[in-house]
């Protein structure tokens, strides 16, 4: 015992001590915070292939950093060095020291194993390969830790216009991290100087220093090591760096099927410690961009709300686009985060809506159902639009709200209104459910969003036009006339990053015209500036939006721009000069050209 | 006892001695120029008796009594946001409003 112990592994094994004691009392409290659906979905799912999925995931995106790579090599790199490296080093000097029967049993012995077996040879064989190739990934860890300071002065080296604004207990916590990897290569360099057990790198940083230099140093310097590794431990729970174990559980939750509930629950917890608060989210943010609104994006509203003060008016000031949840490397559901706190409790009614005049019930066996959404009223050419493409198909259809039906309940969901929202659900889930239809199509991608992931209508199969109108062309139920239309799509952010559906509307598209590419489309598509699930931009502010996302259009230099959202075509059809069609309209001009 | 015929309140509005402090909060109904297009395009207005524009002129005037069960009807569609002429963000007034009345 005595010969594997010296004062200094104390702050080490505090520390160690400390942060799994944190970690195991927050993961538990979190975990009895979960819905009871939250915990069925999860025994349910626990024994299936989604587990060894979720470990493929684990590995792929807690030490690879797979989708930072995506975003950018350089960041990848730095991510992946310090998380795998240090992960590397990890492991492969828990197996050099248990090589070390004697010593071996004793945690702290495998971190500071050069300090403690000063002729590794004499105890265990291979220890020169293993002295090597400990070397060889302390260099991997430290070029990322150089990496990190150059982006720390030198952003966009790693491809970042803003990075985060930390707070002080964050940076603290960074700046012990970045000496840990210095502290170790010094130390062991200093112990290599005086027994020669280094490897390649610290027996030649060892041999720059005088035996008498090296003497005086080494137990300092080992204790310095020690010190910050125990101090990094010990703010690892509370700052950001908790997202270095939070994302496994989190993974595991994700892949095995629990998701976000009406309310914030214990998966939120996870989800808001597993934010590394990296700032990827802040580039490609509209309002950062457009509106220089540089306080409200995801790392720093998660932030708040993580640390117990989330502020309405920054949970608000949002255009719930998804750009962010598109580029998250976490692939944390931000949005979701982001409704639960637009907390309306005080002011959310109920049952408001009894004494209305109920749309009349209909018998629509044997007929899709069309429902326009509210925004359609305003932009009826879609609804006569869709007219044509039923009669042209020879399909029975009920226009649901052709004179009016109540909205969806969506827009009043995202705005924290939950009870007025499950009240509008339920109308018109029943009045769907009564009329008998098998299949649903709306043309609004709000509408669209709602029925298929808050709604659950039983027997009843929901689709977007331009999924029911991909279809019809597939089946050949309608014929069109291929034009020469030079096309521009703009993708709604509800119907692309809300709902995934990008292919369909593009297959409608180029049955009609020539379709375009434009530089940000698909999954880094613009919002149009009036996203429902804003309420605090101006009309000014929300024009400034919507010119980015214009001028990525007509950069193509299109002769029209096709979208499949009324509130799109009517936000870009604000500035008057362009040609905005949704695609149904495409299509029902197309069949009546081909007549 | 009912005689057929109440005596009606008095219309009158004093203005003067209207609270006018929760009005001066909701910056936006000072844009309004009163033409109705909210009204007309609204869809909660088609199936209970709802009238965003009377509501919010009310509102204006300081008279906030049974607003907030009121504005209860509206389901943030934002149908009225884009017909506005004012470019009224009618969708925070109404949750300004919300926040204020009692």
């Amino acid at each position: 015992m005595t010969e594997y112990f010296t004062p200094f592994v104390v702050p080490f094994l505090l520390g160690v001590i400390f942060l799994f004691a944190v970690c195991a009392y927050k993961y538990i409290r979190w975990y009895r915070k979960f819905t009871p659906v939250q915990r069925a979905v999860l025994r349910e799912n626990i024994f299936t292939v989604k587990s060894l999925r979720a470990l493929g995931e684990t590995v792929n995106e807690c030490l690879l950093h797979h989708r930072v790579f995506k975003k950018n090599a350089v960041l990848g790199y730095m991510h992946s060095s310090i998380a795998l490296g240090w992960f590397l080093l990890i492991v492969v000097g828990a197996v050099e020291a248990s090589l070390e029967v004697s010593g071996g049993r004793h945690i702290w012995v495998a971190i500071f194993l050069r300090y403690f077996v000063h002729e590794p040879e004499l105890v265990y064989p291979h220890a020169h390969v293993f002295a090597q190739i400990m070397d060889t990934l302390l260099l991997y860890v430290l070029s990322g830790i150089t990496l990190a300071l150059v982006k720390s002065v030198w952003h966009k080296v790693v491809g970042m216009k803003k990075v985060t604004n930390h707070t002080i207990f964050d940076l603290l916590a960074k700046y012990a991290l970045w000496f840990i990897f210095p502290l170790r290569l010094l130390a062991e360099s200093l112990t290599a100087r005086l027994y020669g057990n280094g490897g390649w790198l610290t027996q030649a940083i060892g041999s720059l220093f005088s035996p008498q230099t090296a003497t005086d140093m080494e137990y300092p310097i080992w204790f310095l090591y020690s010190l910050c590794l125990g101090a990094f431990f010990v703010g690892m729970p509370f700052s950001r760096y908790m997202h270095i174990f939070t994302e496994v559980p989190l993974i595991f939750f994700r892949r095995l099927g629990v998701t976000e509930a009406e309310k914030a629950t214990g998966y939120t917890k996870y989800e808001l410690s597993a934010c590394s608060r990296c700032g990827i989210c802040i580039d490609d943010c509209p309002l950062n961009k457009d509106l220089h609104h540089t306080d409200i994006q995801p790392v720093y509203f998660l932030r708040d709300v993580r640390y117990g003060q989330p502020r309405l008016a920054t949970a608000e000031d949002c255009l719930m686009c998804g750009r962010c949840q598109a580029e998250c490397p976490v692939g944390l559901d931000l949005l979701s985060i982001r409704r639960q706190m637009r907390d309306r409790s005080a002011i959310d009614g109920s049952g408001h809506y009894d004494g209305m005049k109920q749309v009349q019930p209909f018998n629509a066996i044997g007929r899709v159902g069309y429902f326009g959404g509210c925004m359609s009223h305003l932009t009826p050419s879609i609804s006569e639009a869709m007219k044509t493409i039923f009669e042209a198909a020879g399909q029975k259809y009920w226009f649901i709200d052709e004179q009016a039906t109540i909205c969806c309940g969506r827009p009043l969901y995202q705005q924290g209104f939950v009870r007025q929202a499950a009240d509008l659900r339920e109308r018109n889930t029943r009045l769907i459910e009564e009329s008998g239809i098998k299949v649903l199509v709306t043309s609004c991608p709000i509408c669209y969003q709602s029925f298929t992931k808050e709604y659950s209508l039983k027997g009843v199969t929901v689709l977007h036009h331009s999924e029911y109108i991909a279809t019809l062309i597939a089946e050949g139920r309608i014929k069109l006339n291929p034009g020469s239309l030079r096309i521009a799509y703009h993708d709604p952010c509800e119907l692309g990053r809300g709902c995934g559906i990008y292919d369909e509307p593009r297959r409608v598209l180029s049955a009609v015209g020539t379709l375009l590419s434009t530089a940000s489309e698909r999954e880094k598509s613009l919002c149009c500036g009036h996203n429902l699930g804003d309420t605090t931009l101006s009309f000014e502010e929300q024009g400034a939006v919507r010119d980015s996302a214009i001028l990525n259009l007509t950069a193509v230099k299109p002769d029209v721009i096709a979208t499949a959202c009324p509130m799109c075509k009517k936000a870009l059809s604000i500035p008057n000069n362009l040609e905005i069609k949704d695609i149904a309209e495409l299509v029902a001009n197309s069949i009546t050209e081909y007549d | 006892m009912d005689f057929g015929f109440t005596i009606s309140k008095t219309r009158v509005i004093d203005l003067s001695a209207a609270n006018m402090e929760k009005a001066a909060r909701v910056e936006e109904v000072r844009r309004c120029m009163d033409c109705g297009g909210c009204t007309a395009t609204c869809t909660a207005g088609q199936f209970i008796d709802f009238n965003i524009h009377r509501t919010h002129l009310l509102f204006r005037r300081g008279q906030y009594e049974g607003l907030d069960k009121a504005l209860e009807a509206c389901m943030l569609c934002g149908k009225c946001t884009l017909v506005c002429p004012r470019g009224v963000n009618l969708r925070r007034m109404i949750i300004n409003m919300r926040t204020l009345l009692p």
